[in-house]
């Protein structure tokens, strides 16, 4: 109990304290992974549009692989990349193993899926005769797609969302495509999983609370803006 | 029909091998209304995508003013039309906003859409909305918003999908009434889908019949009802009957109808002075002898000399020339008992429940 106690006490302290070790792991973290989720959105939209609206045979399978993808293990994700990114790896020469690029690499890959797959289902849950209709109106295909988007804008608000929260809490792939480097590549969860190792509660307290506070702050923004419309 | 401007020539869709449309010519003039009726599953509405390009044919083009509309002048032949389905499918966005979708669409400067929203939802009633939220709106006042959304565009061509059908019968019958003055007072070409003939009769200057995929009879609405060009047509028609007459009053809940100088009356309301059709089925019309005094509540009597008479196994279709043509259906044995023949003079009678009134 008191050592639960000490930690939390601790922790305020850090917090309010604003330390720069701490301010420096959460920036890193949201940049890493507000990096991560706009890459996985500019892969996420196109294809996610392509495989709701779309009509070709294989559309079936690419879906389930899209929903299968949604659910990769971040720690495979990590070996995955790290098989490339390795010095000895095809991609070795590019030096980015251990580097913040890397974790973006890995988060953009975990993310992707889940902003194709609820791309896709937010587009399909519009009414199919809405196509028809803006097309009757005299609209390209291209002004189509952009005004299905804008229809289904909270759906695919909650997609980007959701793309952010599958990577922000992330940490098997950010600590092996990382390294929990300190100043360079450790994000607040891995730097949780070391001083909480090292039995430095209130620092890992700290983290957390932070972590959970960037969480709820996003989702606070999301219900706000779906409840103002 | 000289000049078209849409043209139909051998269309023919096929699903899983078999042929659900076919269609080997249907032209629709400038500032002609046509209805194309049929029963549910006839494909009108498959008739009417492959209309406005949103469904390839097998088969067959599609002539825009004697142009056929290619595969890459698709996008072109849409931005000449606007379609009206049965649901309204707005967008979640205010009544104004919808209205302009399909001018932004097409680029209309920022000050002409004002223009043109503002007209029309005020010829629609629905300016009081303009700020609303689309999701917000009744049944009516969305389809409303949808018929303004493509009117708006003043299209060559107007293509509207049985747009009341999912409708109560007293917001149908106000929307159509509204939509039936909207097309006389722009002179919008439009082709107007139902499977309800009294729709058809409102609106179409001129029918089209679809049975089971096939284009069965074109012609204006009397030359099809009366003159059905086969049984299937004669069945789902169903009314043969169709004067056009014009209301000289109401007198006691019945009103008064000017046929060509014959005198009519019907249950209905109808203000004096309108035009209007007066339909009745030939099983509502019963034959007496000529001389012969009804024995019968039916109101209506005329006199008049048969001028066909067409078996229909145990019954007998009997075409009566009263100044106008009346479909009557006996029995064969009632025929046989008057003496039926063409040349007879007999009286037609009906009771004014029987005649249905449509406002022409």
């Amino acid at each position: 109990m008191d050592i639960i106690w000490q930690g939390l006490l601790k922790a305020i302290q850090l917090l309010f304290s604003g330390d720069p070790e701490v301010m420096q792991i959460t920036l890193l973290s949201l940049e890493v992974s507000g990096t991560a989720t706009l890459l996985s959105l500019l892969i996420g939209l196109p294809v996610g549009s392509l495989l709701a609206l779309g009509k070709f045979r294989s559309r079936g399978f690419w879906l389930s692989l899209v929903n299968t993808g949604m659910a990769l293990p971040p720690v495979v994700v990590g070996l995955a990349v790290s098989l490339f990114l390795w010095r000895s790896g095809p991609l070795g020469d590019l030096q980015l193993m251990y580097t913040p690029s890397a974790i973006i690499i890995a988060q953009t890959i975990i993310a992707a899926p889940v902003v194709t797959g609820l791309t896709s289902a937010a587009l399909q849950q519009l009414n199919p005769r809405l196509r028809l209709q803006l097309l009757g109106l005299g609209a390209s295909r291209w002004q189509m797609v952009l005004l299905l988007w804008k229809e289904a804008r909270l759906p695919l608000l909650a997609a980007l969302m959701a793309g952010f929260g599958s990577v922000i809490s992330e940490v098997g792939a950010s600590m092996m495509v990382g390294g929990n480097l300190r100043g360079q590549t450790r994000v607040l969860t891995t730097a949780i999983v070391l001083e909480t190792g090292m039995g430095e509660f209130a620092t890992a307290i700290a983290l957390s609370v932070l972590l959970l506070a960037l969480a709820f702050l996003v989702n606070l923004a999301l219900t706000w803006i779906q409840q103002r419309e | 029909m000289t000049n078209p401007l849409l043209e139909v020539k051998d269309l023919v869709i096929r699903r899983g091998g078999a042929k659900i449309l076919a269609v080997p010519y249907l032209a629709v003039g400038e500032g002609e209304v046509l209805a194309v009726i049929g029963p549910n599953g006839a494909g009108k509405s498959i008739l009417l995508l492959a209309m406005a390009r949103l469904l390839k044919p097998d088969e067959g083009q599609i002539l825009l003013r004697g142009q056929a509309v290619t595969r890459g002048g698709d996008l072109d032949y849409r931005r000449h039309i606007a379609l009206v389905l049965q649901e309204p499918l707005l967008l979640n966005d205010s009544v104004f906003n919808n209205l302009a979708v399909g001018l932004r669409l097409h680029g209309l400067p920022r000050d002409e859409v004002e223009r043109r929203v503002k007209t029309w939802l005020e010829r629609l009633g629905i300016s009081h909305l303009a700020r609303r939220q689309a999701r917000t709106l009744s049944g009516g006042e969305a389809q409303r918003t949808s018929l303004g959304r493509a009117f708006a565009l003043r299209p060559d061509l107007l293509l509207l999908d049985e747009p009341f059908s999912a409708l109560d019968t007293p917001t149908r019958q106000a929307l159509l009434e509204d939509l039936q003055k909207l097309l006389a007072e722009t002179h919008q070409t439009a082709v107007f889908i139902t499977h309800d003939l009294d729709e058809a009769l409102m609106l179409g200057q001129r029918v089209a019949v679809l049975l089971a995929g096939d284009l069965r009879q074109v012609g204006e609405p009397g030359e099809v009802f009366t003159a059905p060009s086969d049984s299937e047509v004669a069945a789902f028609v169903g009314v043969e009957t169709i004067l056009a007459g014009r209301v000289t009053g109401e007198v006691d809940g019945l009103v008064q109808v000017s046929l060509n100088g014959r005198r009519a009356e019907a249950v209905g309301h109808a203000p004096a002075g309108r035009a209007v059709y007066l339909c009745l089925r030939p099983e509502d019309i019963t034959l007496w002898p000529a001389g012969e005094v009804p024995v019968s509540s039916a109101r209506n009597r005329l006199q008049g000399r048969i001028t066909r008479l067409t078996p229909q196994g145990a019954l007998v279709r009997v075409t009566v020339d009263c100044g106008f043509p009346v479909v009557a259906l006996v029995t064969r044995s009632s025929a046989r008992e008057m003496d039926l023949q063409p040349g007879k003079e007999v009286t037609a009678s009906f009771k004014a429940s029987a005649a249905h009134l449509i406002l022409r």
